[in-house]
């Protein structure tokens, strides 16, 4: 079953550069921790999921690279071709001339809708070299306006088109303070959006992969390619081959595919009081956790911890919550990794900010002309601040 | 990649365009070394082969500017033709007369608006035809005299209504006030009006600020110290061609190079790549917050590079945090004690996101930000410095800043103006029986009469020309009162407490 990476805008082609080449690295690693065989499974597992064969025997990405100015493309395709151990097909992406200079509005109302046959076009051609399709990761970044305007475009027309496939969208966000003046207000339209057509959305925050960087990996003079590479290594460590369940030899057929959507139960819900995000929690309260363990003894790590009741909302068990997989073969040459994914509270305090500072600016409708000057109406804020208020309130109140 | 073209208008917008281009054609050949026609010099260039035909890709064969060069008259624009930049001008872009506009917005708007306005419209379909996407126009003038005054805002006119969803970046050389031109306060406020109405942003440069940064450069390279020999070809003020070499260089040849330096590094991230591209529409979407304050104060670090190795390079913070200091501004202002609606940070050369955050952590507790911005910057990282340093910073600021310089350009206005008013009292006067006190009153009157009837007369210069009247003035003054009011209103919320706004109440 393959997944079609659409890696969108600056952001998102810089980091799915990153993803192929952290996974394909993975790949070709004799270093696995497991026997020779348990290494050609994972391989063949990885190439099916990620990577088409072509006559030259490199394997070919399966991705499609879209940006509306040439620039960032070209060097994408040459940095692959250059690696010699992958690129991407000739014919995968679609560029124009200009940018959509970080408005949300261009990218949505003016390039989208412009652009919108042959950017499906292109993504049907990918989706029916393929005998089964697993689903659509696409990678992009709120706070510009390709990514965040014309990735909010696509996904709704993804979903349109392909009504039962799984959509997840990997969404960057942006650092606090600034890398565009406008990202708050981009990135209320964006998320609100993604809300309505995606079944999930895998956050990678620009603040905290900059601390880990500055922290963990001790790196001084921290580029944007050092938050790439982190930023790939993870995605790598999730959607790299797993197994299906513990006892099975069979690599998962879809490597994004779990219950993903959690829904409250309809009665017995305890009475529901305001809660403010700012209020002290122990933990942050969790509905889902997906915990990735590989490499060494990966079958003797004891997991308990996860499921303590503690970290649940009351209305879920443990062991309908937390998930689990365990794989032999080692991950980038680590020894041992893991990986958690994790639908809990941890993101309400950026969202609140995020929400927070939008509206402050949209009450002194600062820059509001320059959305409407492309269709973007003040309603048209006012039903996203509306939704993203509704998802804090649900989160507060886990 | 999207395409510009450059639209120099009188003296002082073609000698700083002909150095701009001089520059760019410096850089270029500094990065390109293969020779190939290749996306970066397409943006300001095309090639041509022998016969003049555009080749879009392979081997530059001669590059044409993308550039309209407009003069009513003939001296600067012929120096650049027998010049060392005559062959990337085609014949074909330039348009030129003998008369001058005598100092006068009106001459130049007026009577060579509409006598030109056929050829011009013509020359620019002809030069946004060679681009296959065409994204902004940069219109370099003055604004105290008549050509570049009257008749390039004329021209931006003219762009709005012939190429409306094409961006018209200005920058604007507004004169000091030691100025020789006495009508320069009447030319400048007509010329702003059409700027607050025409242009989507502009970029006011002050000569006593290119002044003062060349004299600071003069200081450090004339100063004896050892170790500060300074890399020739790191000077921001370095002018090596373009015009004619005079064997006395003048001091406008050092100041114009700031200034296209200026437009080279603005234009730098959307012609060489880098990891977080800004392009030009970028600018005005994150500078703009409200569509008539469009005025960018701008300051350009690091002036030079210094020459010996051994010394180690000056610290990369510095070159952020003299970005902020009055003397590095582009206009006689204090950015720091004035209020920022938004600030953009362009950096070129070996610099990464955490050196950008590092430094505006540092720096954001001393710069005051208008409440709903509170982290109000834009940055972008080019790859490729420019020419000599290894790094350096434009950085743009939507600020109160300009205030102060249209407030004086305003009071130097109305000086010259309600001096009209005056005369008319004499008619009066005249007809009462004088008594020796009287008389010695109405004589001291008369000595400054003379002085008045002078200014009347450049009054008159001005409304002697086709459909220019009274009311062009109180509406220009009356539009440049507005703009500074929108700037008071936005000043008395400077260092107020921060109200959060009450959020949406949600029922779940």
């Amino acid at each position: 079953m393959s997944v079609v990476t659409v890696q969108l805008g600056q952001c998102g082609n810089q980091i799915g550069y990153e993803v192929f080449d952290t996974m394909c690295r993975d790949l070709h690693n004799t270093q696995g921790f497991c026997s020779k065989r348990e290494n050609e499974i994972y391989q063949a597992s990885c190439k099916e999921h990620f990577f088409n064969e072509d006559k030259s025997e490199v394997p070919v990405a399966r991705a499609l690279l879209i940006d509306m100015e040439p620039k960032v493309i070209s060097q994408t395709l040459l940095k692959a071709a250059h690696s010699g151990r992958w690129k991407y097909g000739q014919h995968s992406h679609f560029c124009q001339r200009q940018g959509s200079g970080n408005n949300w509005a261009y990218g949505y109302s003016v390039h989208g809708p412009k652009h919108e046959e042959s950017i499906m076009n292109l993504i049907q051609r990918e989706v029916e070299e393929y005998d089964s399709l697993s689903g659509f990761s696409i990678i992009m970044s709120m706070a510009g306006g390709t990514g965040s305007g014309l990735g909010a475009f696509l996904t709704q027309n993804l979903r349109d088109a392909y009504p039962n496939s799984f959509i997840m969208n990997q969404v960057i966000w942006p650092y606090g303070t600034g890398e565009v003046i406008v990202q708050n207000y981009n990135s209320v339209l964006t998320l609100s959006h993604l809300y309505r057509s995606s079944d999930a959305l895998l956050v990678h925050e620009n603040d905290v992969v900059h601390k880990i960087c500055a922290k963990l990996m001790n790196i001084k003079q921290i580029s944007f390619r050092d938050v790439n590479q982190v930023i790939a290594h993870q995605l790598g460590s999730v959607f790299q081959p797993t197994y299906s369940s513990e006892d099975s030899f069979q690599y998962r057929r879809n490597p994004l595919g779990i219950d993903w959507q959690v829904r409250p139960p309809l009665s017995g819900l305890p009475a529901l009081e305001k809660v403010s995000p700012n209020k002290e929690l122990r933990f942050n309260t969790s509905i889902a956790n997906l915990l990735i363990l590989r490499g060494k003894d990966v079958h003797s790590a004891d997991t308990g911890g996860f499921k303590d009741p503690a970290l649940y909302t009351s209305w879920l068990q443990p062991s309908d919550a937390f998930c689990e997989w365990r794989t032999h073969r080692a991950f980038n040459k680590y020894e041992k990794s893991a990986a958690l994914v994790s639908n809990s509270q941890f993101l309400l305090k950026p969202l609140d900010t995020i929400v927070g500072k939008a509206w402050n600016m949209f009450a002194s409708k600062a820059y509001v002309h320059q959305y409407t000057k492309f269709g973007i109406e003040e309603e048209d804020f006012l039903d996203s601040f509306t939704v993203l208020e509704q998802i804090v309130a649900s989160y507060c109140n886990l | 990649m999207a395409q510009s073209v450059v639209v120099q208008v009188g003296q002082c917008g073609n000698q700083i365009g002909c150095c701009f281009w001089d520059l760019a054609l410096r850089e270029h050949a500094s990065v390109n070394k293969k020779g190939i026609y290749d996306d970066a010099l397409k943006n300001f260039f095309r090639n041509v082969d022998t016969r003049g035909t555009g080749i879009s890709k392979g081997r530059i064969c001669s590059l044409k500017a993308r550039a309209v060069l407009i003069d009513m008259e003939e001296g600067v624009v012929n120096e650049i033709l027998q010049g060392p930049l005559k062959d990337v001008f085609d014949s074909k872009q330039l348009i030129t007369n003998v008369s001058g506009s005598g100092n006068n917005w009106a001459v130049g708007y007026k009577v060579f608006g509409s006598q030109y306005r056929d050829q011009i419209v013509e020359k620019l379909r002809q030069t946004a035809e060679h681009c296959d996407c065409l994204q902004c126009f940069f219109l370099i003038h003055s604004m105290g005299g008549g050509t570049g005054s009257g008749l390039g805002t004329f021209i931006l006119n003219v762009l709005e209504d012939e190429f409306p969803e094409v961006y018209r970046f200005v920058t604007s050389v507004f004169p000091s006030g030691e100025d020789d031109v006495i009508t320069s306060p009447y030319n400048s406020v007509l010329a702003m009006k059409e700027l607050n109405e025409h242009a989507d942003c502009v970029l006011p440069i002050e000569n006593e600020s290119l002044f003062d940064i060349v004299s600071k450069i003069n200081q450090m390279i004339n100063s004896g110290k050892p170790g500060t020999t300074v890399k020739q070809q790191s000077l921001v003020t370095l002018n090596e061609g373009g015009i004619k070499k005079k064997l006395d260089e003048k001091p406008f040849d050092k100041m114009n190079n700031i200034v296209a330096n200026l437009l080279l590094n603005l234009t730098s991230s959307s012609r060489f790549e880098g990891s977080l591209n800004m392009d030009l529409n970028e600018i005005s979407m994150n500078l703009v917050p409200f569509p008539q304050l469009h005025y960018l104060v701008s300051s350009l670090t690091p002036l030079y590079t210094l020459a010996d190795v051994n010394i180690p390079p000056r610290r990369l913070d510095q070159m952020f945090s003299d970005a902020f200091s009055k003397d590095y501004q582009l206009i006689q202002a204090d950015p720091k004690h004035s209020l920022y609606l938004a600030c953009a940070l362009l950096v070129r050369g070996n610099v990464q996101i955490s050196d950008i955050r590092r430094n505006i952590e540092r720096l954001k507790s001393s710069l005051h930000f208008v409440s709903w911005n509170q982290e109000g910057w834009k940055t972008s990282l080019c790859s490729v410095p420019p020419v000599g340093h290894s790094h350096s910073l434009l950085a743009l600021a939507n600020n109160t800043c300009v205030k102060p310089t249209f407030m004086e350009l305003k009071n130097r206005f109305l000086r010259l103006y309600k001096k009209k008013a005056c005369v008319f009292d004499i008619t009066s006067f005249m007809e009462r029986n004088l008594s020796v006190r009287s008389l010695l009153k109405f004589l001291s009157f008369l000595v400054c009469q003379a002085a008045l009837w002078e200014s009347l007369a450049h009054l008159h210069h001005y409304l002697q020309v086709d459909r220019m009247e009274d009311s062009c003035f109180t509406e220009a003054v009356s539009s440049l009162s507005s703009l500074i009011e929108k700037y008071n209103e936005l000043d008395v919320t400077k260092g107020l407490p921060i109200h959060e706004q009450v959020r949406l109440n949600i029922v779940i």
